[in-house]
């Protein structure tokens, strides 16, 4: 923990999260780390634009340079001109502060409802962005601080996305094409080798390679997203959302993979909105409210409210429905140790 | 059925329209000074007094026979004057619609890639100009600036005056078509081009581009493995439909650069009253135009994978 202390300098205001039971710090440092990641859209506001018509108008009544003289009236033609010309924009807030660290070896589970900004989290530590996004924060990888152009080339080399579903195929090109991508400098033969020997481990037959993705079952999509991930052999997997559309037995053994990938000693950011999910495979969860990362903190804290410092995460352990989905107090901490117990 | 609607239409129009064919050929000096029983020969010989559906009834068994009538304003077999006038067109339009087609598709992509960059700004400034510019007003402002000004284009017709057809070489043909076609394709250019740009937006900001991004891919590799690929079937839907902008367009063109096209003919026949000639290139753009749409759909079959097996399920 010493080494690991000099990386984060911030240490004191945001980084308290209790570690997993099997969870290490290869190296002496987290694999990912991000610190006060902000995000923020600007864009055309016409609500705003009223407001401050008004606001000017004001301003313009109590002033010094009041209506009634000319230079006043040319200057308040002049700035209504130039409020109608530029349509007026705002910032709009969508992650602010946020704080989350994966560990070689572990799955860090980031939690909150859906449509809250959690998939923004996913293009910042991916460097990809929408034209009017601004951005701010840092990004450790493998201990070293980031910036757009580094995570750029981190893309499929060092961190992969899952993506949620067969859509971020391209419909049009055939499964094993796509699987074996097009990275720079890529050896053709080798990727092709690399690409049946994953479609074999994930039980794809080599017939799906000439289909097309409107052609793969629920199932195998996942299995080929899978696939295009660990192509590269990643570091660091982010997961957004894998799971919806999948029935229990398919979401189980999507789970079970990111494990088996963890377990192989790469790190897993896996976003979802499914607590329970979370619960089951995660090692950490860090909890997402309105923008931010309000606590992160081991599986095992999830066993009884007791131990969840934010409202938000008790209230999230109250909706388990082995907790009766009610926002009453728990009845006992044996009864989340047992529902949780098996997999922390 | 369609051409059979298009020949109705054509025929119910032209007896509507208040040209009288007679009138129209003889010319007004020629017709004062006839003699009321010469008129009325005349008139009996262009057939002024037969009734619409009496006129269509032949007109349709002569087609069946595949006989396409004669025309009045040409003095010629329907099918001669058509097919002439066809291939002059048809080399015009063929080049103007390739050319609009691919520098169309170039321009959009390049713009839709770098939306709102310099050169997305450019384009889409330079498209709208086009865009909202009449057809016969670019085609006269070329006129006066390639053909009168600068003299490097003829000024019109498909050959140049007082030679013998059988001296026009290819060169001299190529010369007198090219300022028609770059008109043509300038005028053209901007339709494609915008359409193409927004389905690249579109294409660009899809999950699958956004993953080929995660991926590691840069904007270029993106673009020829991904962007092409699913731009062919709208690019496809946008060539087949500027078949027929590029038809109407030629009209106007010929007009102005007088070359002698399906175009230029058209016009003279509806001013002439001339419903054979009219009748027989209405159908012939209305069968190009509809060939163009059904080797469009048989296209998309051949290129989208999703319909081509929905065909061998069905």
């Amino acid at each position: 923990m010493e080494g690991h202390s000099n990386v984060h300098r911030d240490g004191e205001f945001h980084h308290h999260h209790s570690h997993g039971a099997s969870t290490h710090h290869a190296g002496d440092h987290h694999l990912l780390q991000v610190e006060g990641l902000t995000v923020a859209f600007r864009m055309y506001d016409d609500a705003a634009s009223e407001g401050e018509g008004r606001r000017a108008e004001g301003e313009g009544a109590g002033g010094p340079s009041d209506g009634s003289s000319k230079p006043g009236r040319i200057a308040r033609w002049l700035r209504d001109a130039r409020l109608f010309l530029a349509a007026p924009q705002r910032e709009v807030p969508v992650v602010h502060d946020l704080h989350v660290s994966v560990h070689a070896g572990e799955i860090v589970a980031v939690v909150g409802a859906s449509g809250s900004g959690k998939t923004l989290l996913a293009d910042a530590v991916m460097g990809l962005f929408e034209p009017n996004a601004l951005v701010s924060g840092t990004v450790y990888f493998d201990g070293k601080p980031q910036d757009a152009s580094s995570l750029a080339a981190l893309r499929g080399h060092g961190i992969s996305l899952v993506p949620q579903s067969v859509a971020s195929l391209d419909p049009l090109m055939r499964v094993g094409r796509q699987v074996r991508g097009f990275a720079r400098g890529g050896d053709d033969a080798a990727r092709s080798a690399r690409q049946r020997q994953l479609f074999a481990r994930y039980g794809l037959g080599p017939e799906v390679e000439r289909l097309y993705p409107f052609e793969l079952s629920g199932g195998m999509a996942r299995r080929v997203l899978l696939c295009c991930a660990l192509m590269d052999n990643p570091k660091l997997i982010v997961a957004d959302e894998p799971t919806p559309g999948l029935d229990l037995a398919l979401a189980q053994a999507a789970l079970a993979d990111f494990r088996e990938f963890a377990d192989g000693g790469g790190g897993v950011l896996l976003i979802t909105h499914d607590v329970e999910q979370a619960l089951s495979v995660a090692d950490r969860v860090a909890v997402f409210l309105d923008g931010t990362v309000v606590e992160e903190t081991a599986v095992e804290s999830f066993r009884s409210p007791d131990l969840l410092r934010h409202p938000f995460s008790r209230q999230l352990w109250h909706a388990l429905p082995e907790h009766d989905f009610a926002a009453a107090p728990a009845r006992s901490p044996e009864a989340g140790a047992t529902a949780e117990g098996g997999q922390a | 059925m369609l051409m059979v609607a298009v020949s109705m239409v054509v025929f119910s129009l032209v007896s509507l329209s208040p040209v009288d064919p007679v009138a129209a050929n003889v010319g007004q000096a020629a017709l004062s000074g006839m003699s009321d029983e010469k008129l009325a020969t005349l008139q009996a010989y262009w057939g002024k007094d037969v009734p619409l559906v009496e006129r269509y009834a032949s007109w349709v068994s002569g087609l069946l026979r595949g006989d396409m009538g004669d025309s009045l304003r040409f003095n010629a077999p329907v099918a001669q004057v058509v097919a002439q006038r066809a291939a002059n067109s048809l080399v015009l339009m063929g080049i103007a619609w390739l050319a609009s087609g691919v520098l169309g598709l170039a321009l959009g992509i390049a713009a839709g890639v770098r939306r709102g960059g310099a050169a997305d700004r450019l384009v889409k400034a330079s498209c709208f100009v086009l865009a909202a510019s009449p057809t016969f007003w670019v085609a006269l402002l070329m006129l006066i600036v390639f053909g009168v000004v600068l003299g490097w284009f003829p000024i019109g017709f498909s050959a140049p005056i007082g030679k013998a057809a059988a001296d026009v070489t290819w060169l001299d043909a190529f010369h007198h078509l090219a300022l028609p076609a770059i008109t043509l394709s300038v005028v053209g250019v901007a339709n494609v081009a915008l359409h193409t740009r927004e389905k690249t937006i579109d294409v660009m900001g899809s999950p699958y581009v956004r993953f080929a991004r995660a991926r590691g891919e840069s904007t270029g590799s993106v673009v020829i493995h991904h962007g092409l690929r699913n731009l062919v079937l709208p690019a496809l839907t946008i060539q087949c439909s500027q078949i027929a902008e590029i038809f109407g367009g030629s009209v106007l063109v010929e007009q102005v650069f007088s070359y002698p096209g399906l175009g230029q003919a058209a016009v003279s026949a509806g001013i002439g009253g001339d419903t054979a000639l009219l009748a027989g290139i209405a159908l012939v753009s209305a069968a190009l135009v509809f060939g163009g749409n059904l080797v469009a759909n048989i296209l998309y079959g051949v290129v989208d994978p999703r319909m081509r097996k929905e065909y061998s399920r069905g």
